[in-house]
């Protein structure tokens, strides 16, 4: 198989422009006569439905959450960017996307990072026009700030709760359709299967997570935007439900998975407390503004912070990175503390954390000003530990955080299934090997309100609608594929919870295909995650019945999946022999600083099933940079 | 430290249901609520006994799907705080909690301590949105929002849709949220044309989804994990012809 | 699905909503607030020479259209006050069908909870009273001379249980009151984070002085203070 990107040629800046008018329109009366199905309610999911609603088209919009405002998109802390330039600081959509590939570690494709960069600027109209309450100045205007180490203020933000506020905006937006009628809503309804007839997708099976009872529905395209594999860690700082169920049966049925190794991890997280952890708190990067992130010189020093004296703390970041200091990019940051906490220095009573201190800036600064920049997260912090850090330094660790692989898809955010379009942190997206921090909020909104509702209708332009019955043999094959899954969980009847075994799968994946990464270990993870999925299989414990409100059996399909997920992430990280990103192979590093290798690995890896049990297909879609043009990124 | 639950078991709409006592050992202090439920799921489940369900998703506080009654208070009545980021370090051993769902008739139970808000939804689908399609709004900036009232809109906003408000209420009245609502929206200049209707709309569907009127109470607020402001609500009562973006 | 997304305004109507019902237990409660008032200044009478309240009756009953007018529009408030307050009562035990195990209120104030106890009681201490005092049908305390109020109000009160449930009803209107008269405003859409506080301290203080000038007239007959003539 080829993959064709059908990126547009020509200069970048019209590229976009240029291919809108290459698209074909669906006519108007005919838009009510197209059914689409989008699963998933988050940014993406949620504006989509929205504006594929608002033009007239007949959508069927699912979640799995009680409420499409719940979707995990809501937990945004920081911000979104946009090329607005409003301070006058020299911002521009030429800079945003040089920002967001050079970021990604030259691992994303040119042109889609361009009409991100460029459509971030309707976002924020559109959003202000929405009702979202951005923060503003005195003056009444937008106000910015400058976020995850950027050079210039192209944040927006609401508070600490911008991914809140723009969800809302989309759930408005999309329970306005709801009201309107264009949108029929599927709430706690999961998608388990999707039905390809003459190799298009034509439509999803679902489970009430009510009552158990399957459905299927038919559509003339489908919209999965559900969400990154965050969760295949079982600790990270995704939602509890988050899962990758419906791309990854979306996989099986044909669509590729690009770069799944590609996995974030955010290093100012409240650190693991004990084995009964659930999911792990992210605080806002922004704290390193101001704090001083050190470990105890002397390995096994488990004396008090405030007693151990000024020359035997290791100000490790600011040592090694004097240039940066404590402001080192999100997978620098994680990985320095990763190597000080293995060899033995980490802090706290399970030695996996480091200090971030305030009390220099405490002294500096003064306490008021301090709770008037980090308050909100000081209170947070107390909340969860029980300890004040106006008075002891934080414990920060890193934690997974946002997954930059996903279903590989074209410049219309088509898969490699015809009629299966993917948006969001599903999609293997627009931010390479690594994501800059306040750039996912920009990248969901850019797909579902601005791009989606272009390309989707050039390809009901060129399709015949058909209308199948549900006794379709591809819809009765994938009801009889879900419901064989389902028993086959039922009747184990094993010894061991679910959540044991998720938690197990995490614990592999974070030793052996974390923050680094080697071909020892990823090929041993690889043997073990095999085993613990045989095991499962045989001797989970799955209560009830199918027929209930049953979440243990929603968790054991999900859990499922991500042990095939499992291991395909450590096949492509071990087939990877590079270290870009999110990717760290500790084979591959100069002084210690990852070592891209652009002459092998310039490509996106995109993953193809073959069968149960038959290794994946490699298809590399080749990356060329006529614009930004890969250099090695230092930080020293 | 041990704790003794009293659970609230309907294994669905149309069970009775009643109260379960368990004895659960061993609950470490760091824990959060419902990392202590999740292990006395796991015990339960190893004894083949149904764990109970409660609905939860973000755990961090904001996503609003996780609640339910902890002896007789929304969310364990500590300020500011869901459940889900309540920590076991404020109950001490030997201590007897009584679980129970929020109960309200328009809230009706799915199963054990979930249940079903969609009424919400049909609330915020009735009214609770400016009509905007999406296309070239004007620039951002276009209109200026004075600090005072994106804030006050902001405080509003802040609502997670939990649903502790109406569960609080001896009344079951969903004034709170409608108000929240109401109120982020009507602190906007965008939001100025639909005013009237948004109002009247979104407090018709209230009540025709069963939820009772305000009696000025203030049970929600005190309940409210995001100390939304009783005033919202005034916001609401006031005739709608006469709402303003201002104090009201 | 929710039709009212595209409903014209003119079709969402304001008095057939909960907030509609709450205006109209706002309006009314005002003007019987205002009665109130006006008939603790006239009782207050009472501490003045006997001829002072007996010629303040005759005066109020010498323009039966004003009287009338008056009685009147306290009955329809009357009326209003409680089939919008049975409306919502209605409404609330609907909407909460099964009630909790354990409930704990946190915040609320007693008088908000017992509205619904309090107002019923007020209603039939006030047609007790108006069988006691205005039609003197029940006047267990002596003879009822419909032109002498004084010494109907003096005899009346002497027979101590009228007294008591006069006192009792007096007390639960102070409830009443401070929860009513605060809560007029919310209803009304005017809450303010500096003022409100205010309103509600003052509807303490004005709900705790009418409901003692109302019980001093019962305590004074029977400590002797008043006698009849």
């Amino acid at each position: 198989m080829e993959l064709v990107s059908n990126a547009p040629s020509g200069p970048i800046e019209r590229s976009w422009e240029t291919h809108k008018f290459g698209l074909k329109l669906v006519n108007p009366a005919n838009k009510r006569k197209h059914n689409i199905i989008v699963v998933g309610t988050g940014l993406a999911g949620g504006s989509a439905a929205a504006s594929l609603g608002e033009l007239g088209y007949n959508v069927h919009c699912f979640c799995f959450q009680d409420s499409p405002r719940r979707a995990h998109s809501i937990a945004a802390q920081g911000g979104i960017n946009a090329a607005k330039n409003y301070h006058n600081d020299g911002d521009s959509v030429y800079r945003l996307f040089y920002d967001t590939v050079k970021g990604g570690d030259f691992r994303a494709r040119e042109a889609n990072v361009y009409r991100l960069a460029q459509v971030s600027v309707n976002i924020i109209d559109q959003c202000v026009a929405q009702g979202v309450p951005f923060a503003r100045e005195y003056g009444g205007l937008l106000d910015n700030r400058s976020f995850g180490g950027a050079q210039v203020s192209r944040t927006f933000y609401a508070r600490g709760q911008t991914g809140q506020q723009l969800l809302l905006g989309a759930y408005q937006a999309l329970e306005r359709q709801v009201g309107l009628g264009t949108v029929k809503m599927y709430p706690r309804t999961e998608m388990l299967d999707l039905i390809v007839i003459d190799g298009k997708a034509r439509g999803i099976v679902t489970r009430s997570l009510n009552d158990g009872k399957l459905g299927v529905h038919f559509g003339d395209a489908v919209v999965l935007a559900t969400g990154g594999y965050g969760n295949v860690f079982y600790l990270s700082t995704n939602a509890k439900g988050c899962n990758a169920t419906a791309i990854w049966r979306a996989y099986k049925r044909g669509a590729l998975f690009a770069n799944p190794c590609f996995t974030q991890i955010h290093p100012t997280c409240i650190p693991v407390a004990g084995d009964y952890q659930s999911k792990l708190t992210l605080m806002s990067e922004s704290l390193r503004n101001d704090g001083r992130i050190w470990v105890p010189k002397k390995a096994g020093d488990k004396r008090n912070p405030a007693s151990i004296p000024e020359e035997e703390r290791d100000y490790y970041l600011e040592t090694r990175y004097p240039s940066f200091g404590n402001l080192v990019p999100r997978d620098i940051a994680s990985r320095a503390a990763k190597a000080v906490c293995d060899a033995g220095r980490g802090v706290g009573e399970t030695g996996l954390g480091v200090y971030l201190d305030f009390s220099e800036a405490l002294k500096r600064l003064g306490p008021q000003k301090i709770a008037e920049r980090y308050g909100n997260l000081f209170e947070m912090y107390e909340r969860i530990t029980g300890e004040n850090p106006y008075e002891v330094p934080m414990r920060i660790f890193p934690a997974t955080h946002y997954t930059m692989g996903g279903l590989w898809v074209d410049y219309n955010l088509m898969s490699t299934i015809p009629g299966l379009f993917v948006l969001g942190e599903a999609n293997f997206s627009d931010h390479g090997a690594n994501r800059l921090g306040a750039s996912a909020l920009m990248q969901g909104l850019a797909d579902g309100y601005f791009i989606i509702p272009y390309t989707i209708g050039s390809y009901l332009a060129n399709i015949k609608t058909e209308r199948y019955s549900e006794d379709a043999p591809a819809a009765k094959e994938a009801v009889a594929n879900v419901a064989a899954i389902t028993k086959k969980l039922l009747d184990a009847n094993g010894k061991r919870t679910v959540d044991s075994y998720h938690r197990e799968l995490g614990k592999i994946l974070w030793d052996y295909c974390g923050m680094s990464r080697n071909a020892a270990g990823l090929k041993k993870a690889a043997g073990m995650i095999a085993e613990l999925r045989q095991d499962f299989w045989r001797n989970v414990r799955v209560l009830g019945s199918n027929e209930e409100f049953n979440q243990s059996l929603e968790k054991a399909g999900r859990v499922a999946d991500f042990f095939e997920l499992g291991e395909l992430l450590c096949m492509d990280a071990l087939h990877r022999n590079e270290s870009c990103g999110g990717h760290f192979r500790e084979e591959y590093q100069t002084d210690g600083e990852a070592l891209r290798d652009d002459a092998n690995f310039c490509y996106v890896a995109a993953w193809g099933f073959q069968g149960a049990g038959r290794p994946p297909s490699l298809t590399k879609e080749p990356l060329v940079f006529n614009y930004v043009k890969p250099s090695q990124r230092s930080y020293k | 430290m041990k704790l003794t639950l009293h659970v609230w078991r309907q294994k669905n709409a149309e069970d009775r249901g009643r109260m379960v006592r368990y004895e659960v050992p061993g609950v470490n202090e760091h824990m959060s609520f419902l990392e202590m439920l999740d292990m006395l799921n796991e015990r339960l489940t190893e004894k083949g006994e149904d764990p109970i369900a409660f609905d939860h998703d973000c755990r961090e506080g904001i996503c609003g799907m996780c609640g339910m009654m902890i002896n007789g208070k929304a969310h364990g009545g500590f300020k500011g705080t869901t459940v889900c980021q309540l920590h076991m370090r404020h109950f001490k051993d030997g201590d007897e909690l009584y679980l129970e769902p929020w109960r309200a008739a328009a809230f009706p139970v799915v199963k054990d301590l979930a249940v079903d808000r969609s009424a919400f939804d049909r609330i915020i689908a009735a009214g609770g949105f400016i009509s905007v399609p999406t296309g070239s709004p004007p620039d951002g900036n276009a209109i200026p929002v004075p600090k005072e009232d994106a804030d006050l809109a902001m405080d509003a906003a802040a609502c997670i849709g939990c649903g502790a408000c109406v569960a609080a209420c001896p009344n079951a009245a969903a004034a709170l949220f409608v108000g929240a609502k109401i109120s982020h929206l009507a602190h906007l200049p965008q939001g100025q044309p639909e005013r009237k209707r948004r109002a009247l709309a979104m407090v018709r569907q209230m009540n025709r989804e069963g939820f009772a009127n305000c009696s000025n109470i203030g049970e929600c607020e005190a309940a409210c994990p995001k100390q939304i402001k009783l005033e919202v609500i005034a916001q609401t009562n006031e005739r709608p012809e006469t709402v303003s973006g201002g104090v009201g | 699905m929710s039709a009212a997304a595209n409903l014209p305004l003119a079709q969402l109507r304001f008095w057939e909503t909960t907030i509609g019902k709450k205006a109209i237990m706002a309006v009314t409660g005002f003007i019987l607030f205002g009665f109130v008032v006006g008939h603790l200044l006239g009782n207050l009478q009472i501490y003045l020479p006997p001829e002072k309240i007996n010629h303040y009756s005759e005066a109020l009953r010498s323009v039966p259209v004003l009287l009338w007018g008056a009685r009147i529009t306290l009955l329809v408030s009357v009326c209003l006050h409680i089939w919008a307050s049975f409306a919502l009562w209605m409404l609330q035990r609907a909407a909460r069908p099964i009630p909790y195990v354990k409930k704990s209120n946190v915040h609320s104030t007693y008088a908000s909870r017992t509205m619904m106890w309090s107002g019923p009681i007020i209603l039939a201490f006030v047609i007790f009273h108006l069988l006691h005092f205005t039609f003197g049908v029940v006047h267990p305390g002596g003879p009822f001379d419909e032109h002498n109020v004084y010494n109907n109000v003096v005899t009346g009160f002497q027979f101590w249980p009228a007294s008591l449930f006069y006192i009792i009803a007096m007390i639960l209107l102070c409830y009443h009151l401070y929860h009513g008269l605060w809560s007029m405003f919310q209803s009304l859409g005017y809450s303010h984070p500096v003022y409100t506080p205010w309103i509600q301290r003052i509807a303490k203080v004005v709900a705790i002085l009418i409901a003692v000038g109302y019980i001093s007239i019962p305590v004074s007959v029977l400590a002797g203070f008043i006698k009849p003539v």
